[in-house]
Formats: structure tokens, sequence, C-alpha cells
């Protein structure tokens, strides 16, 4: 079976597709790597929003959060590429400006953090209220401000609470930044199928990304999992709390 | 030593809901004064204890803290807050509160957990707030924990941990909230002795307890709370010696 597979298509330069394919997939991690750390900022802010914020701000990021977790991804992503660029566009023009161009890479940035801001407002929430409230009242009886509360205690005490849900979020972030094929970003699963429709090589190819997404989860996998160990290290441990 | 007193509060009430936890309590506490709040559950005396470094926010009265009064605000269901944070705040880091369950912050070892405050609210120099750490460990009997995270320490290893934290920024008065209760009865004894030591180097303190032997011990004044109200308050000598309201009497009575 493998003789009839032409393996010189995935040399690194032309007309080996290889170089390109591992341009789309540094462009997927940036892309996914960019969302994330955006949907962490929006989580934290939104959480904060949702626990400590006056009506208008809960409602706000309520609709928000229902909103991101109703309506499917995909959707969500052409919806805020297409009315988002077009709205700036237009904001731009209002003001005088000429139409701007926009960063591709800013983009699909901006569209994969708003989703994933939805769903990390609800998993940094649930880990903040894990927190013991003493904890925080401990922190104030110091005499310490709210901000450095936050940076001080909630949010390295919340931390290992959501690092299971935000995990799964990095996982469903590598795996949306597919989605931006659709808008037509070179990512890997654009360049993928670019590449295995010129040579018809459908399956080396997209056995090549798929083990390229697998290969960024495994070792995703291995740092998250350090990472988690680390934060717990102040926690008992599952097999001593019985 | 300053002529202030370190804590006065004045006709103070607190009402949660419909529900009124305190109703009018006045309390003066000079340098040097170690004061034990007794009373049943429900007298009110823990809200008493965290309306001194505004936990609570009181629904009227005053409360000054070596002369500064925290200036209150009305709010819309007529009750008070806070006018000022940064008052709060500036009074806040004066004073230092132990707790039931000690609050320790898990995410740090028992060495930074002391320095946290030192370093992040008073601006100390990192290395001159290690030193002293390790002195306020040393003397809580903690030396050889420093480097351990709270969860490691025993129930009363945590509670005289968080003791050090709050002497390592050596505070005006020392708030402690019924801090053997969440001990096992082995563990009490070394906590009471700490607090006992404190108590005799003359530090201020405001001591809600259940420990009627340790109250009297080391007290200098004791208030009985009840229902909201300070009903009794004298000497340790007279409260528990010739307790003059039938409330107090049968209290005693029932935990000693």
């Amino acid at each position: 079976m493998f003789q009839s597979i032409d393996f010189s298509l995935l040399a690194l330069d032309a007309p080996g597709w290889g170089g390109a394919l591992l341009q789309g997939f540094w462009r997927s991690i940036q892309l996914a790597a960019g969302g994330y750390v955006m949907g962490i900022v929006i989580g934290i802010l939104g959480a904060s929003a949702k626990l400590y914020g006056g009506l208008v701000m809960r409602d706000l990021a309520q609709v928000y959060t229902t909103v991101i977790r109703a309506v499917p991804e995909l959707v969500m992503m052409l919806l805020f590429y297409y009315v988002g660029t077009d709205l700036l566009n237009r904001a731009a023009q209002g003001m005088g400006f000429q139409g701007i161009e926009v960063d591709g890479l800013a983009a699909g940035i901006l569209v994969i953090g708003l989703v994933q801001g939805g769903y990390a407002t609800e998993v940094i929430r649930g880990a903040i209220r894990a927190v013991p409230h003493g904890q925080i009242e401990a922190a104030q009886a110091f005499g310490m401000s709210p901000l450095k509360v936050m940076r001080r205690v909630t949010l390295p005490a919340m931390t290992p609470h959501a690092i299971p849900g935000m995990a799964n979020l990095w996982m469903i972030a590598t795996k949306d930044t597919a989605l931006l094929a659709v808008i037509g970003f070179s990512e890997l699963t654009q360049v993928t199928r670019q590449a295995a429709s010129s040579t018809r090589a459908y399956f080396l190819f997209f056995l090549s990304a798929g083990a390229l997404y697998l290969m960024l989860t495994l070792v995703s996998n291995v740092i998250l999992r350090r990472y988690e160990a680390r934060a717990r290290r102040g926690l008992i441990a599952a097999h001593q709390a019985r | 030593m300053d002529d202030k007193p370190a804590i006065r509060i004045r006709d103070l009430h607190k009402r949660f809901g419909d529900l009124e936890v305190l109703k009018g309590v006045s309390l003066t506490a000079h340098p040097g004064d170690v004061i034990a709040i007794i009373g049943g559950s429900g007298s009110g005396k823990s809200t008493l204890l965290r309306c001194i470094n505004m936990l609570e926010h009181p629904s009227a009265g005053e409360i000054a803290i070596q002369g500064e009064t925290y200036r209150m605000r009305p709010t819309r269901d007529g009750s008070l807050e806070p006018a000022d944070r940064r008052q709060v705040q500036r009074i806040r880091a004066q004073l230092g509160m132990v707790f039931q369950n000690f609050n320790l912050w898990p995410h740090r070892t028992v060495l930074e957990n002391v320095t946290e405050a030192p370093i992040h609210v008073l601006g100390q120099p990192r290395a001159q707030a290690i030193v002293r750490a390790r002195q306020v460990l040393d003397r809580v009997g903690l030396g050889d924990k420093a480097d351990a995270h709270p969860v490691r320490l025993s129930g009363g290893q945590q509670q005289r941990a968080a003791i050090a934290r709050v002497l390592a920024v050596d505070p005006l008065a020392m708030l402690f909230d019924e801090p053997t209760s969440a001990l096992d009865p082995e563990l009490v004894g070394e906590v009471l002795g700490v607090i006992r030591d404190l108590a005799r180097e003359g530090r201020t303190m405001i001591l809600v307890t259940h420990e009627m032997a340790f109250a009297r011990d080391v007290a200098n004044r004791v208030i009985y709370l009840r229902d909201g109200r300070i009903e009794e308050e004298g000497t340790p000598e007279q409260l528990f010696g010739d307790p003059q309201s039938p409330h107090l009497k049968q209290f005693i009575r029932s935990v000693m």
C-alpha cells in the first residue's frame, strides 16, 4: 500500500509541500496560542464581571457567554470575521479614514479569542468559586487592594481548579483553527487541502496534517500535566484526601 | 505608649436583613489590653470582631483604630459602607486577624505566607521580610517548617503559622476569631500557649473564644455578649468568680 505513496511530495522545498505544510502548522499554532491567551484574558475579566460586577456588568457577561456557547463556533467565526471587519471599516470611514486592511493573523486570533473567552469565563468563574472564601478574606484583612487580592491570592489559588477545564479549551483552540480555513486562512488545514487537491495525494497530506495536530496535542499534554502538578503542590493529592 | 485607645467602638449596630445581630455595642481597648469576648453561638461575637477590620460593615455606630475613625457613608438600604477604600486598607494593614480556619494561602509555602503582607502590602525589601519571617516562625516553633506548604502541617501548626503571618506585620492589635475551635483537642494547647506568650509580652488583643479557662487566664477584661448586647463586663475574676446576670451564670455553668 505504501509503495503507491510518493513521500517526496513532503519535501521541504518545491515541488514538495513539506515547507508549506510546516508554515501552515506554525500559523495554526500562532492562531491557537494567540486566541487562547486572549480567551484567558477575556475569561478573567468575564468571571470577575460575573462574580464581582454590578448589575450591568453581570448582565453583559451573561449575554456574552450565553450567545457564545449557544451559537455554533463556525457561525460565530464567520460572523465575527465578516461583520467585525465590516463594522471596523465603516467605523474607520465614518471617522474619515480609508478602509483599514485587517491583518489576517490578528483577525483570526480575535475570532478564536472571542469564542474561547466565552468558555473560559465559565471555567474561571467556577474555579474562583472553588477557592475557600477565607483565603480571600485573609488577604483583605492584611490590607491588600482588590486588584492585589486578585493577583496575589485569587488567581493563583484558583489555577489548579481551572487547569482541567482550561486544558480542554486549549485542545479546542488548536482544533478550532481549522475552522478558519473556511474564511481562507492559510493555516494547516487550508494548506493541506491545497496540497492534496493539486497533487491528488489526499491520503498522504491529510494523514500528515492529522499527525501534526496529534503531535501538538501530545506535546501540550506533557506540558499541561507538569504545570498542573506544579499548581497543585499546595493542595491535598487525591489519593491522600480519602 | 500612645494614650489614644487602640480600638474604640461606639454604639455599634449590625443588621443582616431583618436580623439585628449587634444592638449597640461599645468597647474600648487600650494598648496592652487583652479582651476576651465570650458568649453563646449567635450572640454576635464574631460579627463584632469582624467589624473592627471591616470584614463586616456595621449598620450604624462608629469604630476608630488608634484615633482614626472609619469614614462611612450610607447605602441605599439604610446601612453603612466604607466611604474610603484606601483608608480601610491602611487601617487593616495595622491590624492582624487570626481566623478559626487558619486561612493560610495553600499555593504558597509557610515562609511565603509570612512574607506576603510585609512585601506586598507594607513594601518591605524581600531580604528584610525573610529575616523577620524566620524570626517569627522560630517564635511560634515552626522554624523547621518554613519551606513546607501549609497542607503538610497539622492544624495546630497551621494556626501557629497563621499567627506568625500576623506577627510579621507587627500589628497594633491582634484579632483572634475562635482560634482553636477548628482544632483537634490535643492540638489546642500548643496554639493557646503561643497566644498566651503574646498576651504576656503586652500585645493588644481581642479574642473571641470558647476556651473559658484560657480567657480567665490571659485576659485582663472579659466581655459577655448576649443577643447582640454586652450583658456583663469586667475582670475575669468578677465575671467568672461572681457573675451577676442569670444568663451569664447559666452560660458559665454550661461551658465550664
